[in-house]
């Protein structure tokens, strides 16, 4: 049996996924960090961008985090974030408007959220 | 029909009208309620995981960060006052307004000057009509708060908080919110959520047997707290924010059940002193007709002899 760890990505607002899986890419702050079973305890400060949870099920399930936190004890891996969207939730076409809309404003911070949308959208 | 029983008909027809609307005001209430209660519900996973990590990073390392600090000599102390928008909800603004004036008072015999925030049209109004200084204040979104809504709330209040005193910033932060009990019981309760007290969160953490383990902080422990610490604050406002409404919703529920009562019970009342008014009305017309077929036969019987 391969070993295991239990993810918990929880928004603000909800648990967005829980379940077991073998392998979390998430990206911090330093760069992008890959979490298996068995690592030791850590606690980050997440970026925007795609979180990528490999599950036991040998699934990929793809996330969109918007800035967060990830900590890890025990086999037991949390993600936190203010605002988490699962990829198969991203409704694609209300993305590339929000990109297009924050480009012609000039807002980045926006810009950036819509691109980590559509990025885990293609990353599925 | 008599003037009397037209009286009491026309007003029991308007209670009538006020019971079905206050019937109808309950049974919304009473739908938001478990509505904002689930709400609380969901947002719970969030703010645990937050005070394991706020836990986490406390203990496991001997940061000082100003957020944690408390100042050699506090001067200045905010405080937010979670009201709400819309009365109608019994004592449930009063409540929350007095725990405000209570604290705000204690603060000042300790000497330290108070700014106050509050979200909610009934405590702005409250504070504006008493021509007192109001620092900043939110309305619009207190029946269904948003996340995002708490983070409006929370910037200024973390901006404050990290500025020195002396250029107008504070050193305590101090929340007032209506906490929910149960559908029966809400009440005012007043927390200090700046500087935070770090034994008190680990003592608030669910599992307080657990030996936390030593974390590898990414990229350090102080750039970890730095963002740690305004999400648990807002976390913390999103929460007071949720209860709050949702004992508002309970508050109003309970109001409007007692004036739907209330109503039943005037109905029955005004029904009552109808019947009566119709019965006297009806017996008035008897004895006039008795009275008057008796003085016609009188008459005729006068007149034969």
């Amino acid at each position: 049996m391969a070993a295991e760890l239990h993810v918990e990505l929880v928004a603000a607002d909800r648990q967005v996924w829980s379940g077991e899986a073998t392998l979390v890419v998430a990206r911090t702050t330093s760069g992008d960090i890959g979490v298996m079973p068995g690592h030791q305890p850590l606690l980050g400060v997440l970026e925007s961008g795609p979180v990528t949870i490999r599950t036991s099920g040998g699934e990929t399930v793809v996330a969109a985090v918007h800035g967060g936190f990830i900590s890890f004890a025990d086999n037991k891996l949390s993600l936190l974030a203010e605002i988490a969207e699962l990829s198969d939730e991203i409704d694609v076409q209300r993305a590339e408007r929000a990109l297009e809309r924050a480009k012609s404003e000039a807002d980045a911070s926006a810009e950036r959220r819509a691109d980590v949308r559509l990025r885990a959208v293609s990353a599925r | 029909m008599g003037a009397q029983l037209r009286v009491y008909k026309r007003r029991i027809r308007s209670v009538t009208a006020t019971k079905k609307i206050t019937k109808a005001m309950e049974m919304i209430a009473a739908s938001r309620v478990v509505k904002a209660q689930r709400k609380v519900a969901a947002s719970t996973p969030y703010a645990t995981e937050l005070t394991r990590a706020v836990t986490a990073v406390g203990t496991g390392s001997n940061t000082r960060h100003p957020l944690t600090t408390e100042a050699d000599n506090p001067t200045r102390a905010a405080v937010l006052l979670l009201s709400s928008d819309r009365g109608l909800a019994g004592a449930f603004n009063s409540n929350a307004i007095k725990a405000a004036e209570q604290l705000t008072a204690k603060l000042e015999a300790d000497g330290k000057q108070v700014d106050t925030y509050i979200v909610g049209r009934r405590g702005v109004a409250h504070y504006n009509f008493r021509e007192r200084t109001i620092s900043g204040q939110w309305t619009g979104f207190t029946d269904e708060p948003e996340y995002a809504d708490a983070k409006q709330v929370a910037a200024p209040l973390i901006e404050a908080i990290e500025k020195d005193t002396a250029e107008g910033g504070v050193d305590e932060l101090h929340i007032v919110y209506t906490e929910f009990v149960s559908m029966m019981t809400q009440t005012a309760v007043q927390a200090q959520l700046l500087p935070l007290k770090l034994d008190e969160v680990a003592a608030e953490s669910p599992a307080k047997d657990e030996i936390l383990p030593l974390y590898d902080f990414e990229p350090s422990a102080e750039d970890v707290l730095d963002a740690l610490l305004p999400r648990y604050v807002e976390s913390r406002i999103y929460n007071a924010l949720l209860q709050s409404a949702a004992s508002k919703h309970a508050a109003t529920r309970r109001a409007m059940k007692s004036a739907t009562d209330n109503a039943g019970e005037l109905i029955e009342t005004l029904s009552r002193l109808a019947n009566a008014a119709r019965q006297a009305e009806i017996t008035q017309e008897i004895s006039e007709i008795v009275g008057g077929a008796g003085a016609l036969a009188d008459a005729t019987a006068g007149s034969d002899s």
